[in-house]
């Protein structure tokens, strides 16, 4: 079955929009979707590095992100600018860091389109293995720490105060974000890896009550998307990534015409 | 710092500074199991900070604070905005950090008259009915250490009354530790074992008519507040609960002044009736 190039890159896109919906969630909650695009930017630079030191990709983006995020928080306790600023400075610095980098290795011959909208198409049973096995540990985790993060997303004061460490589920969230981009890099690229993570959630926003059936409502919205736009893409002959996150748009502007019969 | 069995929390010469600036200093202060202790204190006087250093929110800079391990605690922290983005209704916000069944949640809603709120969207409720339901998610814990800061603000009067005497009933029945912040001195007062008065640094302290007769408390809030802390006094032959029903109170006690300094108070006080 997976003999085929479509549904392996069905399977391999689902998956990653299978882990993108509660992530998701939380970013769109916790206003992080800047957080996002600087980890995604940076994990051009994870690619430089890969390619420089000869390391697994998906791995070294992994590595790059985390640093980024320790980064931050340390920019963040000691530095007196602000949030945003610090975040546009490390997303933009790293991404044109990764790419003098690259440009400095002549000898290795990147596809840098690839890497900016993703390489959908181009999956392998390996890469299949990765974003199931690292999904369901994704998923996993994030079950682990709901709660904490929840309780620390609506307010940090009580989750302390009640004896939640918000602090450790906040790190390890970091983590699993930098996760999550390093696997899904080549899914949609680093580009519009954000969008994947934004735009289900904010269409399932409209539909659901509770953050749970939010988190799972995203999910699969972003799966459907994974398909719709995969199916359009080879229909139309137009490049995946894009397509994937046209078809989340799709979703999302179907969701604020005012039907009033979806009111709750 | 002197930690009986009992003993919840204790502050030992507490203070906490940011950017070298001192919120508040030098508090010592403990917090045993059944007690209700109120901070009072003007605007910036360092008391919710004094209570996020008691719940462990905020590390002291100076001083320690001693917590019983594994207490179950919970708080009403004095501002709370939830993200619209987010949705959450009333009974799934209740069991926020700890899961619930649906008839718990109910009865705690119950117990601040806001039981039908089961299903509505957190964001769209009024101050005064956000308030009633922060408390019934505290209550909702059984929590064994409690802190309120300014747990009625934006509740109509009789409401106060009626939360304040929950907050009471709740200390009776859970024999929790209670620290109140609260600006309502005349309602907290008739069921408060001890005051903290802070600005700063503790002004002073002890029981409700202690502090009264203190010449510093008298110095920070006035003459007035001072008769208020030690005499209070009021009627109503019925009450209007939060659900637009009004409750007709049968009899009216003829004596029904607060009665301060007491330990256990709920059947005097502030009554339905006060």
């Amino acid at each position: 079955m997976l003999d085929d190039f479509f549904i392996r890159a069905v399977v391999g896109g689902v998956g990653v929009a299978l882990l993108a919906g509660p992530l998701g969630c939380f970013i769109v909650w916790r206003r992080l979707a800047y957080f996002g695009d600087t980890l995604s930017h940076s994990a051009l630079l994870g690619v430089a590095m890969a390619l420089l030191l000869d390391m697994n990709i998906t791995l070294t983006v992994f590595i790059i992100s985390v640093a980024v995020s320790l980064l931050l928080i340390l920019l963040q306790r000691r530095a007196s600018l602000s949030s945003d600023a610090l975040l546009g400075l490390l997303a933009h610095a790293t991404l044109a860091v990764g790419l003098v980098v690259l440009a400095f290795m002549t000898w290795v011959r990147v596809d840098l389109m690839g890497f900016l909208f993703g390489d959908i198409l181009a999956i392998t049973v390996r890469d299949i293995i990765i974003i199931w096995c690292g999904g369901l540990a994704v998923i996993a985790i994030v079950s682990l720490i709901w709660k904490s993060l929840l309780a620390s997303t609506v307010s940090y004061d009580i989750a302390v105060a009640e004896g939640l460490r918000p602090d450790l589920s906040n790190f390890v969230f970091m983590v699993l974000m930098a996760g999550v981009i390093a696997i899904s890099m080549k899914i949609v690229g680093v580009l519009l890896i954000t969008a994947l993570l934004i735009i289900p959630a904010a269409t399932a926003r409209r539909f659901s009550g509770n953050p749970e059936v939010m988190a799972v409502m995203a999910s699969v919205l972003g799966a459907g998307s994974v398909w719709l736009g995969l199916e359009g893409s080879l229909e139309w002959d137009t490049p995946a990534g894009p397509s994937i996150v046209v078809a989340a748009l799709a979703f999302f502007i179907t969701s604020v015409l005012p039907f009033p019969k979806f009111k709750k | 710092m002197n930690v009986g069995k009992d003993t919840l929390v204790a502050l030992d010469g507490a203070g906490l500074s940011i950017s070298n600036k001192w919120l508040v200093r030098e508090v010592s202060m403990s917090v045993s199991a059944g007690e209700i202790v109120t901070l009072i204190g003007p605007n910036g006087s360092g008391k919710s900070t004094t209570a996020k250093m008691a719940l462990g929110i905020m590390t002291p800079s100076e001083g320690s604070v001693y917590r019983r391990e594994n207490a179950r605690v919970s708080y009403v922290p004095q501002r709370l905005s939830i993200d619209w983005t987010m949705p959450l209704r009333v009974n799934r916000f209740i069991s926020l950090t700890r899961f619930l069944q649906k008839k718990e949640i109910k009865r705690v809603l119950s117990m601040t008259e806001t039981e039908h709120l089961y299903d509505a969207e957190v964001r769209t409720l009024s101050g005064g009915e956000f308030q009633r339901v922060l408390l019934a998610r505290a209550i909702a814990q059984s929590p064994q250490f409690l802190v309120l800061d300014e747990p009625v603000q934006g509740v109509d009067f009789n409401g106060e009354i009626a939360l304040y005497k929950l907050i009471e009933k709740i200390r009776n029945e859970l024999n929790c530790g209670i620290v109140l912040i609260s600006h309502d001195l005349h309602v907290v007062m008739s069921s408060t074992d001890r005051v903290i008065c802070l600005n700063g640094h503790v002004c002073c302290s002890g029981t409700p008519a202690v502090v009264a007769t203190e010449p510093e408390f008298r110095a920070l809030f006035g003459d007035r507040a001072a008769n208020e802390l030690a005499f209070y006094k009021h009627h109503h032959d019925h009450e209007h609960l939060a659900d637009q029903t009004v409750r007709k109170i049968k009899e009216v006690e003829p004596n029904a002044s607060a009665q301060l300094g007491r330990k256990n108070t709920s059947h005097v006080s502030v009554k339905r009736n006060a």
